[in-house]
Order: C-alpha cells, then sequence, then structure tokens
C-alpha cells in the first residue's frame, strides 16, 4: 500500500483496474464516465496495454468477448444508455463464460434522460439486462477507496466463476474527489493462467471453441446447468455488506452505492433525535445479502429502503425481510440526489403513522 | 515404384485444417468450396497452432466445427469485433472472420466499416449469396434489384427497398484496408483465382499491411428456388453483373515483393 492520493472517482477506478493487472480496455465516450475513458486512453500506453475507442457500445462488448475469449483481463466503462447497447454482448459472454468487468456510472433515465447520479438501473444491472437465464455479481461502491477495492475485487471475481461482473456506480462516485491509497499493482504476468479454457490456438492440444451456443436444446441445458451451478457458488462466497450502528436499533435503513453513504448522516440526524437507527448497506447487489438482512429485519418494526430510484432494490429488500417489518420506501427520481434532512423526515413521517 | 505410384495418386486430401465433420450445407451451396480454400490456405502457412475462426449467425454459423482450429461464434454482425477484440488482446495470433451478408453488410454495417477503416490485422472472408439463408430466403442487402424473396416477394425496388449494397466499392474508400477483392468459385477455373485472393488477405494481416477481405459471390440454391446448376448459371449470369469480379484494394502485392515473398 501506498501514500493517500487525492483522485477523481473515475480516475480511481481506472487506475485500480490497472493494478488490477488489467491490460486491454474498449470504450466508447459517454457522459458522467468520459474522464475514466479518457485515463484508459493516457494510461495503457504507459503501461503496454491496449486501448481503443470503438465505433459504439456494441462494438465495444463484443471487442470484450473477443479480448477475453483470447484470455486477456479485460475491461470497460459506460453509463446507462450505453449499458442498455451492450445488453446483447454482455449476455453472450455470461453463456460463453467469458469474464469481464464492466463499470456502469449510472445517470437518470428512462430514454436519454439526464447526467446526474440514479439508481434507476438497478433492475437492469442486478435483475439482467438481457436475453437469458444468466446473472451478473455486481459490486456497489459508496466511497472511492472501496470502488477502488471492489474495482480489484470485481477482475478476480469475474475470473474465478469465468463470468461478466459489473460495477454500479453512480455519477456522484464517478465525478467526486476523495483521497485514496492504491494498493501495490499486480504484475500481469503472475495472473492465473486461462490456457485451459481460452481461445489461444490449438497447439498441442484438440482445437477448442468458446461459444453461447449449442442448436441442440439437451447441450445446451447443460451448458444452462453449469452456469447456474456457479451462480450457487457465487450466492454462497460472494455477499458483502456493511452495517453501520445496527447494534441497538429499532428503525433499519437499507441503501446502496452513494445512497447508502447519504443515509449514514440521516442515522446520524435521527439517533440526535433519539431513534436508535441504523445502516444496513448492501455492497454485493448480486448476490444479494438477503440472510443477514433477514437476520436484522427481526430486531426492527421499519426497515425503510431509500433510493435514488422509484424504488427497485426495494423487492430484494422485501424478498428479506418477508413482511417480518413494515417496509417503506423513500426515493427520489431522475438524478435527483436525496438530502439526509428529507431521508429523515420521510422516516419521522412513517414514525408517527 | 508401388510407394511413388501411391504418392502421385494423392493430387486431393483432406486438409488438415478442417475437423472432417461432414458439411450440412445444401447441395449446391459454395460454403463447402470456400472452408476448404482457407483450411488449404491455414495448412499452407502453418498456421493451424494460432489461428481463432470466428464464425457468424448464418449458415455458416456451424463453421467453428467444421475447421480444426480454435472458435467462437460472434453475435450477429459482431464478427469484426470480437476479432478486433482477439487481434489487440494477442497480436501474435491469426484471426479470420467468416461472414454472410447479412451480417456483414446489413446489422454489422458499423463493425465491418470501423474495423477495416482502422486497419484491423484480421482477415475477413465474407459469402454474398444475395439472400438471408438460414432464416429462410428473406431479402439481404444484396439483394439484386427485381430478385423475388420472402420479404420482398413482388421483387426488390429501388423505391421500396433500396440499392443492393456494394461492399468492396466501400472498401476502396477506407484507407485502413490492405487488399479487397471479389471473387466467385462456381466454376472450376474460379478456384484457383479466389484461392490467390484469400492468400493475399492471408498477407495482409500476415505482413502487418492493414485489413484484408475477399468477397466470395455464391449462390443458394435451396432459397433461390434453383437447382445447383441452375444456381451456378444465375450467378454467372446475374451477380457478376451487378458485383463486378476483380481486385479493388491492392497494398499487398507490393510488400510481398520487397519482403520477397511469393
Amino acid at each position: 500500500m501506498g501514500e493517500k492520493i487525492m483522485v477523481k472517482g473515475t480516475e480511481a477506478i481506472g487506475e485500480a483496474a490497472i493494478r488490477a493487472g488489467c491490460r486491454v480496455y474498449f470504450g466508447y465516450p459517454i457522459t458522467p464516465q468520459s474522464e475514466l475513458t479518457e485515463y484508459m486512453a493516457r494510461r495503457m500506453p504507459q503501461v503496454g496495454g491496449v486501448f481503443l475507442q470503438a465505433e459504439s457500445e456494441v462494438a465495444t462488448v463484443n471487442m470484450m468477448y473477443g479480448a477475453s475469449s483470447v484470455g486477456a483481463r479485460v475491461m470497460t466503462s459506460t453509463s446507462s444508455p450505453g449499458f442498455s447497447l451492450m445488453q446483447e454482448g454482455i449476455s453472450y459472454m455470461a453463456c460463453a463464460r467469458l469474464p469481464g468487468v464492466f463499470v456502469d456510472v449510472v445517470r437518470g433515465g428512462p430514454g436519454l434522460g439526464d447526467i446526474q447520479p440514479s439508481q434507476g438501473d438497478y433492475f437492469q444491472i442486478v435483475k439482467g439486462g438481457g436475453h437469458g437465464d444468466y446473472r451478473l455479481p455486481v459490486f456497489s461502491p459508496s466511497s472511492l477507496q472501496e470502488a477502488v477495492e471492489l474495482t480489484i475485487h470485481a477482475f478476480d471475481v469475474a475470473d474465478k466463476y469465468r463470468t461478466p461482473v459489473v460495477i454500479f456506480a453512480d455519477g456522484m462516485m464517478g465525478q467526486m474527489m476523495e483521497p485514496v491509497e492504491f494498493p501495490d499493482p499486480i504484475d500481469p504476468s503472475t495472473l492465473p493462467s486461462k490456457d485451459d479454457w481460452a481461445l489461444t490456438g490449438a497447439k498441442g492440444r484438440k482445437a477448442r471453441y468458446v461459444t453461447s451456443f449449442d442448436i441442440d436444446p439437451y447441450k445446451l441445458e447443460k451448458m444452462n446447468l453449469v452456469l447456474q451451478e456457479t451462480y450457487k457458488e457465487i450466492e454462497k462466497n460472494e455477499q458483502k455488506w456493511e452495517e453501520f450502528m445496527t447494534d441497538d436499533i429499532e428503525v433499519l435503513f437499507v441503501a446502496h452505492g452513494t445512497v447508502g453513504r447519504i443515509v449514514k448522516s440521516a442515522v446520524k440526524l435521527a439517533r440526535q433525535k433519539g431513534i436508535k437507527a441504523g445502516l444496513f448497506r448492501p455492497i454485493s447487489l448480486y448476490p444479494f445479502p438477503y440472510k443477514r438482512l433477514s437476520e436484522l429485519a427481526e430486531k426492527v418494526d421499519i426497515v425503510m429502503t431509500v433510493e435514488m430510484s422509484s424504488g427497485q432494490m426495494l423487492e430484494d429488500v422485501r424478498l428479506a425481510v418477508e413482511g417480518k417489518a413494515e417496509t417503506p420506501f423513500y426515493g427520489r427520481l431522475a438524478g435527483v440526489v436525496p438530502t439526509p434532512g428529507e431521508i429523515l423526515e420521510a422516516l419521522m413521517k412513517e414514525l408517527r403513522r | 515404384m508401388g510407394q511413388e505410384l501411391q504418392e502421385s495418386i494423392v493430387l486431393a486430401k483432406m486438409p488438415k485444417s478442417l475437423s472432417g465433420k461432414e458439411f450440412t450445407y445444401c447441395p449446391g451451396c459454395h460454403h463447402g468450396i470456400v472452408h476448404r480454400i482457407i483450411a488449404e490456405l491455414i495448412d499452407e502457412f502453418q498456421l493451424r497452432e494460432k489461428t481463432v475462426l470466428v464464425a457468424p449467425v448464418g449458415c455458416s454459423v456451424f463453421a467453428y466445427e467444421f475447421f480444426d482450429v480454435d472458435g467462437t461464434v460472434a453475435a450477429h454482425g459482431r464478427a469484426l469485433a470480437v476479432a478486433t477484440g482477439m487481434k489487440r488482446a494477442r497480436p501474435d495470433m491469426f484471426i479470420i472472420t467468416y461472414q454472410g451478408d447479412g451480417d456483414l453488410a446489413a446489422i454489422g454495417t458499423a463493425e465491418t466499416i470501423h474495423a477495416a477503416n482502422r486497419g484491423e490485422r484480421v482477415t475477413t472472408i465474407f459469402i454474398n449469396n444475395a439472400v438471408y439463408g438460414m432464416t429462410g430466403g428473406q431479402m439481404a442487402p444484396t439483394t439484386l434489384l427485381g430478385m423475388k424473396t420472402t420479404t420482398s416477394p413482388y421483387g426488390r425496388t429501388p423505391e421500396r427497398e433500396g440499392y443492393p449494397i456494394h461492399i468492396m466499392e466501400i472498401m476502396k474508400a477506407l484507407p485502413g484496408v490492405a487488399y479487397a477483392e471479389r471473387v466467385k468459385v462456381s466454376k472450376p477455373q474460379d478456384i484457383p483465382k479466389a484461392k490467390m485472393a484469400i492468400k493475399k488477405a492471408f498477407y495482409a494481416q500476415l505482413l502487418d499491411v492493414g485489413f484484408g477481405i475477399v468477397e466470395v459471390l455464391s449462390t443458394c440454391p435451396t432459397n433461390w428456388g434453383m437447382d445447383p446448376v441452375e444456381a451456378q448459371r444465375w450467378l454467372e449470369e446475374n451477380m457478376t453483373k451487378e458485383f463486378p469480379l476483380g481486385v479493388y484494394v491492392d497494398k499487398v502485392t507490393e510488400v510481398m515483393k520487397e519482403k520477397g515473398v511469393k
């Protein structure tokens, strides 16, 4: 670990990817994440890596498919409309079991929307925006230090389970500056070999293929079952969350990413008023930490979800709570960021009911 | 003597780079001929151990199974983006895309033009049979004017469906292209010419000159509603008029001379 340096969110994630041994980046400019694409354009040549600006997000994801299939650690970053365009390719990568890291700096939608922070793409990112029975591990950081750690972790998870992985950021995460301590860089040549599956040329072995395709439904079902087994392992091993002031809770907030950070302030405000509030912040959105949230829900009457959306993660919260507590919701839409004050007010309203 | 005789009668054999799996193509279709040419060249260049073949969505979706080289299937139209990703990550490998007209010239036009324009060091074999084969004979971007397909049942008109698209002519306008030639394989004498064209497109990649593409005018007897012989004739009489054969870009021959490659 080195010293702490002030960095912008997009650049922190880019540098983390380099330190994770990523040497191939494809991307297409889109606000509010273009600085990450620009950072990689500057940085990749310095470390002997590949940077290529693709002609579209559709091309980007397919370039990732290609680079990943020959064994490269590969990454892209985009924002909501761009991520929509990538869905077809992500579905192909998921089925072909190709690792890759996607950073989605989510902005207000739907449609062209705006360029302000949002969490309105939770369903798309966490539940799958492409076709078919696949899941993607998704990590949602709430500080730049965490964004750095999760980006590096995302590459390891992607390679370990041979799956695309998403970093769910938002415009706030991308644009803010914070002091960050970077870990020492990994030498890409020391990464675990992918020679047992990658398309490295049929030298000393039979030719092989990596596809998301089998015309025989029984064989394709087998491929699907391998995916489902993988997801079971991911659900078992990869849950991450943070608990904030939950030891003596009477009410529990659930929020992720940037909102998780804002809700910490709301929790402190509530405690000043004598309300024993706490926060459960899921860090892995898939796999969602249902079990731990379910345990915490036993202790309270109210589990209040706060999102920059109309209530998408709320559905996972309700699956975890299973009616053991009231599950009210407070959200702002379209790129409006809630303040700690208005979150507290929303809670007070629920308590007065 | 007997030994010599035996050796001398082996004029043709299965190329090592074909897997031996029986082709699933219809009688009179040209995919098989083109597959064989590609496999022979992979053998001749001794590239089998470093080749990745990117198959498309279309009739040749199984192409990767017919070759004994590493392979994948790209999403419809995206073969050249996939190939770009492979070649950029592993410049030491030899990357071929095999694509039909719907794949390369309709849904994948953007990927085609930009990969070509960047001069990606990959080789593309473009099969143009003026129709969507696998989905059952719908109109392709290269369907001829007046030609009836299941989605142009009254014949293609410029007013309604627009004109057939000419990929080689577009390639000529892109500086990244090192080799572009349009060939056919409908007569025996065409085949060595087609092989030479594809060889040049291999050299475009191998000698680091730029993007190499060969368009092969091909038949689709099944969807054209013709028998194989009739389809060859129809290709000769109609396709070659709309899509003139010939070399459209050649920056390779000069580099071959410079480097003393024959």
